[in-house]
């Protein structure tokens, strides 16, 4: 390797972007070459300094206050009018190019993001079904799996008992998605396992279902009361769906009661 | 495919509230490395929210960061456009080798390290305001807001490999500035 081509992937080397590969013929030119290893003792340095130094700006009280200000409110009764008003001080914005290469990253990030999640979901399943991993709280009974969660996690997974509707609860389980822990629920329907998995989300909107297949596996997502829910399992999508329903059906009418 | 299943414009805002305004001292910090000033990051921040609330709609996913760093970043182009007549120089005109660049020359060489002292932020922060475009832009998403080289490639619409050489480039005349100031001092 060259000081020209050292030069450049030191950086990478810095930040952790560099494969394995190349990180061994970087560090062997950085072991016969005072100089780069000088840039590159120098570039450590730096970067630490500056990681220790705080080089954030707090945004100004006063500007966090024009923003809100500009946001509609909260009350559904007023939201129309500050609507209008805000859409014509946009219109003078001219912004449709920008936009649209916005837009295009927005797309590819959150498919990259979401695609990722659902895998890590699927993979957290197929993990589950391996010997003496499917359930750490055995129980058939909601009132015991509900509070073995307690103080596990930041979000009390909701657990319901579908054994009327044909889907036998047969206990709970901490899975890892995303980085972090996570609440799986499990049901069974005849011999096939389903995982609901439940994890906590700043969104509190509901998110109507959606039906995803990943790797043979169905997926089907919803968001309801600040929770990321995914149910997922080997069986039909018609089936899973009839499980997505009926376990919403029954969450609303327990809190209903 | 209705993309708002609330339909209520406040759940819009509430959703928007909750995604975005987190990372307000993120955004406002890359707006102030980028325009240099502060009443116009004030100005463009908010400029960026309001066209990304405008855009909330088409808006999936959980990386809400770098899509705000995008829409700023257009933002303060647009800015830079409307000051045309100024000296400033828009972000993406600077070729990469931009010979103008006022902190480059040739690092000196030096054995040692201990020049690179813990120094306080306002000094650093004088090193990095005075980085030309567009290799500001870079070293402030990859050493403030510790991007990823795809995540930065993805804000500044450039490849991997632009990224990489700007980074280097901005690493390479941030060095030489700190120890020429270093020098100084001694």
């Amino acid at each position: 390797m060259t000081c020209d081509e050292a030069e450049i992937l030191l950086h990478a080397l810095i930040d952790g972007e560099l494969d394995a590969g190349h990180t061994r013929d970087v560090e062997a030119h950085v072991a016969s070459c005072p100089r780069c290893a000088a840039a590159l003792a120098d570039y450590r340095e730096m970067s630490k300094a500056i990681a220790g130094a705080d080089l954030r700006f707090a945004a100004p009280p006063e500007l966090r206050r024009r923003i809100e200000a500009a946001l509609p409110q909260a009350l559904p009764q007023a939201s129309a009018p500050s609507r209008r008003s805000m859409l014509r001080g946009f219109a003078m914005g001219s912004a449709v190019s920008a936009l649209a290469a916005t837009g295009l990253v927005a797309i590819v990030l959150r498919n990259d993001d979401e695609q990722r999640i659902l895998s890590e979901v699927v993979t957290a399943h197929l993990r589950s079904l391996q010997a003496g991993h499917l359930i750490d709280v055995v129980s058939t009974d909601q009132h015991t799996v509900k509070p073995w969660f307690n103080g596990k996690l930041d979000v009390s997974p909701p657990v319901v008992d579908l054994t009327a509707q044909g889907f036998t609860l047969i206990g709970g389980r901490l899975d890892y998605v995303d980085a972090r822990s996570i609440g799986a629920v499990v049901y069974r329907r005849r011999q096939h396992i389903i995982n609901l998995f439940v994890a906590q989300t700043a969104n509190t909107e509901h998110r109507p279902a959606k039906m995803e297949t990943m790797q043979g596996f169905n997926v089907r997502r919803w968001s309801e009361q600040g929770m990321n829910f995914w149910a997922v399992s080997d069986i039909g999508p018609d089936e899973l769906a009839e499980f997505g329903d009926k376990f919403e059906a029954t969450l609303k009418s327990n809190a209903a009661g | 495919m209705p993309i708002n299943p609330s339909g209520t414009d406040s759940g819009k805002a509430q959703r928007f509230r909750e995604a975005a305004l987190p990372h307000l001292d993120d955004v406002y910090t890359l707006a102030r490395y980028l325009l240099r000033n502060a009443d116009d990051a004030e100005d463009a921040v908010q400029e960026c929210y309001l066209r990304a609330l405008k855009h909330f709609d088409s808006y999936r996913g959980p990386a809400m960061k770098p899509w705000l760093f995008a829409i700023l970043r257009n933002v303060c182009r647009a800015e830079f456009a409307r000051r045309s007549s100024s000296p400033t120089t828009d972000i993406d005109e600077l070729p990469d080798d931009a010979a103008q660049a006022p902190l480059w020359h040739e690092a000196p060489e030096t054995p040692e390290t201990q020049m690179l002292r813990q120094r306080d932020a306002s000094a650093v922060r004088k090193l990095v305001t005075a980085l030309a475009e567009p290799f500001r832009e870079t070293f402030v998403l990859r050493e403030i807001h510790n991007l990823s080289y795809r995540e930065i490639a993805d804000i500044v619409a450039a490849p991997v490999g632009t990224v990489m050489s700007r980074l280097a480039r901005a690493r390479a005349m941030l060095r030489t500035a700190w120890m020429a100031e270093e020098e100084q001092k001694t």
